[in-house]
C-alpha cells in the first residue's frame, strides 16, 4: 500500500553512526586510509624522513681544519670507518652482538620450548610475568643493578668467594682481551648484561614460532619413525627458525646500537653506540657519526638476506 | 522367531565357539584385551577387546568422544594404556614408543611438513631411516604416483586443496611399508563427491598393497562401505564387532541400531499384538512395504494398519511416518510411492525374520 506521497518523502533521520557505517562500507579504500593515514604520515615523514636526513649527513664530510661540516657529497666520511681504531669499533660491536644473540637464543629455546609445550594456564601466565617483569623496571637501574652486581664487592664476588672459586675468577680475569680489572670492568661484564638485558625479545618471537607448531606434526614425525631428537632437528627446529631469526633482529640489533650498558659495564674501549653518541656529540662530527649509524643497518640487511638465503623463513 | 532364542548375542561374532575355529588360523594385526586408557577421571577406552585380522580393512565406528580415536592413538604408540594388554603382529606394543612400531598414520589434519615440498614430505619416514636422496626420491616418486599425484613433487604443501593433501599424507605413510595403517577420519574434511570417491580409491588401494586399514570414522555410511569389519563404539567400549551387514541387519544393542543407520524400536504393546516374544525389538524402516496389494499372509509375514502422520521427500525416496498402535513406525518407501499423503489409512508388512532381538542394556 506504498503510495506515492510516502516514496517522495524524506527518508527518516537514520542515526549518524549507521550512515557513517554505510559511508564507508561502500568505499573501503577511504577506510583503510583513515587507518592507516595517521601511522603513515607518521612512519613516513618522522622515521624514514629522520633516516634519509641521517643518511645525508653521512655523505657530507668535516673540515678537519674549521670543524665545520662541508656540505658537498663525498664517501671521504666513510673511508674514515676503516681506519684501524674506527674498524676495531665496528668489529668489537659485531663481535659482541654475535656472542650475545648466540648466547639469548641458547638460553632462551629451551625457555621458549617449555612454555610453547608444556606450560599452560597458571604456569604460562607466570611464565609470561617473569619473561617481561624485568621489562616493568628502568632499563638504566636494571644496568646500574648489574655493576653493582659483577663488582669486586657485589654480590657475585662474595658467592665466588664463599665456594672457593675465587682461583678459577681470576683465571677468567686474567684472560687477555676479554679479561679485566673486575668482572664490571671486562667485557665479561658487558656481554652478561646485554644476555640479560635483550633476553625477552628473544624467548617472546621463539615461543610464538613453537607454539604454532602443532602437536600432530611431531607426533607425526615420530610416526614416520624419528627418534625425538630426530624430529627436533627436522621438524620442530626448521618451524622455529622464523621465531629465532626475529628474536636475533632484536639481540642484534639492539646490542649494535646500545651505548649506555657498554658505558656502564665494560672496558673504556668504545662500542659502535658509545662512537656515535662521541661523533655527534663532544666532538661534533656529525657526518662520521651517520656514517657509523649506516653500519649496524647494513649489517642487519647482510644478517637478513643471508638468513633468507638459508631458507629460515621458508616455513612462513 | 528363531533369532529370539539369542539372548546374549556376543560382541564380537568370532569369539562364539562355533566360529571360532576358523578365526584361530588367520593372522591377527592388532589385539586389544581388556585396554583401558583414562584421562584423569575420565574412562576414554574402558577395558576394550579387538582383534583386527591381518589384511581387513577395519573401521572403528561411533560418535565423537567414544574413544575410537584414542584406540588409534594406542595402537600408533602416541597413547599408553593404563591396564590391558596391545599386541601387534603378536609383539606386545605397551612402552614401545611410536617410532619403533611397524605402524604409520594418516593424521585427520595430515599434519603435513610445511617446510618441505610435497616429494621431501613423502620421502621423511625413508630420511629417518638413513636412506639415500636418490633412492628415497625414487620411492616417493613410485608412492605419489600410486596416489596418482604424480608432477606435484615441488610443490609447497600448502599449495595442494584439501584432497591432494589427503593423498600426500597417505603416500607418506605407505612409503613406510607399514604393517598397519592407521586412519583417522581420513574422508573427514573433504566435500561430499571427493568422499565418495575417496572410498573407492582408498578400497582398492588397500586391496592392491595387502596392507591391514585401521580407519577411525563417525560416519557410518563410510564404515559400512569401507569396512570388511566394523567395530562399534559407545562410551569407551565397545559395542559391537561385525561385518557391516552384521551390524546393520543384526544390531546388538539399541544404542548400535539406532547409531548405524536408523531403526524401529519396537514398543511392548505393537509386539503383543503381533505375537512378538517380549524383549528390545528392532526393524529397519526400509524392511516395511506398504501392503494394500499383494499377497496377505506369506509365511511369517506380519501385517499391521495404521495412518500416515508425515510424508518426508528425500529424493531417491520418501520417509513415511506412520501411526501403529501408539507408536510411531518410520517406513522408507520408494519414490514412486506417491499417492499416500498424510492422514491417509495403510496397511503395514513386513517378514518376521527382518525384526532382530537386542540386547537390554
Amino acid at each position: 500500500m506504498m503510495d506515492a506521497s510516502t516514496a517522495g518523502a524524506p527518508v527518516p533521520r537514520e542515526r549518524l553512526s549507521l550512515r557513517i557505517s554505510d559511508f564507508l562500507f561502500e568505499r573501503p579504500r577511504l577506510l583503510i586510509l583513515l587507518l592507516l593515514g595517521a601511522p603513515l604520515l607518521w612512519i613516513g615523514v618522522v622515521y624514514v624522513g629522520s633516516l634519509l636526513a641521517m643518511l645525508t649527513q653521512s655523505f657530507f664530510s668535516i673540515d678537519e681544519f674549521t670543524g665545520q661540516v662541508v656540505y658537498e657529497f663525498t664517501f671521504k666520511t666513510y673511508a674514515q670507518l676503516f681506519r684501524p681504531s674506527n674498524l676495531d669499533i665496528i668489529v668489537r660491536t659485531v663481535i659482541m652482538a654475535t656472542c650475545v644473540t648466540i648466547t639469548g637464543a641458547l638460553i632462551a629455546f629451551p625457555i621458549a620450548y617449555y612454555a610453547a609445550r608444556y606450560a599452560s594456564g597458571r604456569v604460562k601466565a607466570l611464565f609470561y610475568i617473569a619473561v617481561m617483569l624485568p621489562l616493568w623496571s628502568s632499563y638504566l637501574v636494571r644496568v646500574y643493578a648489574w655493576k653493582l652486581i659483577l663488582a669486586n664487592e657485589g654480590v657475585l664476588n662474595w658467592g665466588v668467594e664463599q665456594v672457593g672459586l675465587s682461583p678459577v675468577r681470576d683465571a677468567i680475569l686474567a684472560l687477555p682481551v676479554i679479561g679485566g680489572a673486575s668482572l664490571s670492568f671486562s667485557y665479561i661484564g658487558t656481554f652478561l648484561v646485554f644476555v640479560y638485558l635483550w633476553l625477552p625479545f628473544m624467548i617472546l618471537p621463539i615461543q610464538a614460532s613453537l607454539e604454532r607448531v602443532p602437536l600432530t606434526m611431531i607426533e607425526a614425525s615420530g610416526d614416520l619413525g624419528a627418534r625425538p631428537r630426530q624430529t627436533f632437528r627436522k621438524v620442530v627446529l626448521p618451524l622455529a627458525i622464523p621465531g629465532v631469526v626475529a628474536g636475533s633482529i632484536f639481540t642484534f640489533s639492539l646490542t649494535l646500537g646500545d651505548y649506555i650498558a657498554p658505558q656502564i659495564v665494560g672496558s673504556s674501549r668504545l662500542f659502535l653506540g658509545q662512537a656515535v653518541y662521541v661523533y655527534q656529540g663532544t666532538a661534533g662530527n656529525l657526518p662520521l657519526a651517520a656514517a657509523f649509524s649506516v653500519v649496524p643497518i647494513l649489517v642487519m640487511a647482510v644478517y637478513l638476506v643471508v638468513a633468507k638465503r638459508l631458507g629460515a623463513f621458508n616455513a612462513l | 522367531m528363531s533369532r529370539s532364542a539369542v539372548s546374549e548375542a556376543p560382541i564380537d561374532e568370532e569369539e562364539s565357539p562355533v566360529a571360532d575355529a576358523g578365526a584361530a588360523s588367520r593372522r591377527e594385526a592388532v589385539r586389544f584385551v581388556g585396554v583401558t586408557r583414562q584421562f584423569g577421571d575420565v574412562r576414554a577406552v574402558d577395558g576394550v577387546d579387538l582383534r583386527v585380522r591381518a589384511g581387513e580393512f577395519f573401521g572403528m565406528l561411533g560418535p565423537s568422544g567414544s574413544g575410537k580415536t584414542t584406540c588409534l592413538r594406542l595402537i600408533a604408540g602416541f597413547e599408553q594404556p593404563n591396564a590391558g594388554h596391545i599386541e601387534i603382529f603378536d609383539e606386545a606394543a605397551e612402552g614401545i614408543p611410536p617410532y619403533r612400531r611397524a605402524v604409520n598414520t594418516v593424521f585427520q589434519d595430515y599434519a603435513l611438513f610445511p617446510h618441505m615440498n610435497v616429494l621431501d614430505n613423502v620421502a621423511y619416514g625413508p630420511m629417518i631411516r638413513g636412506v639415500a636422496k636418490a633412492k628415497r626420491h625414487a620411492e616417493a616418486r613410485e608412492m605419489l604416483r600410486l596416489v596418482k599425484l604424480e608432477g606435484f613433487e615441488t610443490r609447497q604443501p600448502a599449495a595442494l586443496s584439501g584432497g591432494q593433501r589427503q593423498r600426500v599424507a597417505l603416500a607418506r605413510a605407505l612409503v613406510n611399508q607399514p604393517k598397519v595403517l592407521l586412519l583417522d577420519e581420513p574422508l573427514g574434511a573433504l566435500d561430499l563427491k571427493l568422499r565418495e570417491q575417496m572410498q573407492v580409491e582408498l578400497k582398492a588401494l588397500q586391496r592392491e598393497l595387502g596392507i591391514t586399514f585401521i580407519f577411525v570414522t563417525h560416519d557410518q555410511g563410510e564404515a559400512l562401505s569401507m569396512s570388511d569389519r566394523v567395530a562399534v563404539f559407545d562410551q569407551g567400549r565397545v559395542v559391537q564387532i561385525g561385518t557391516p551387514d552384521e551390524v546393520y541387519e543384526r544390531p546388538r544393542t539399541r544404542f548400535v541400531a539406532d547409531f548405524v543407520g536408523s531403526a524401529n524400536i519396537l514398543e511392548p504393546s505393537l509386539c503383543e499384538r503381533i505375537g512378538a516374544p517380549t524383549g528390545l525389538w528392532s526393524l529397519r524402516p526400509e524392511k516395511i512395504v506398504l501392503a494394500e496389494t499383494g499377497p496377505a499372509d506369506a509365511h511369517g509375514a506380519v501385517i499391521v494398519n495404521g495412518v500416515v502422520r508425515n510424508v518426508l521427500y528425500q529424493g531417491a525416496t520418501r520417509r513415511l511416518l506412520v501411526d501403529v498402535e501408539g507408536q510411531t513406525l518410520s517406513v522408507v518407501a520408494p519414490a514412486t510411492t506417491t499417492a499416500v499423503e498424510s492422514g491417509d489409512p495403510v496397511r503395514l508388512r513386513w517378514h518376521a525374520n527382518d525384526m532382530f532381538r537386542m540386547i537390554d542394556e
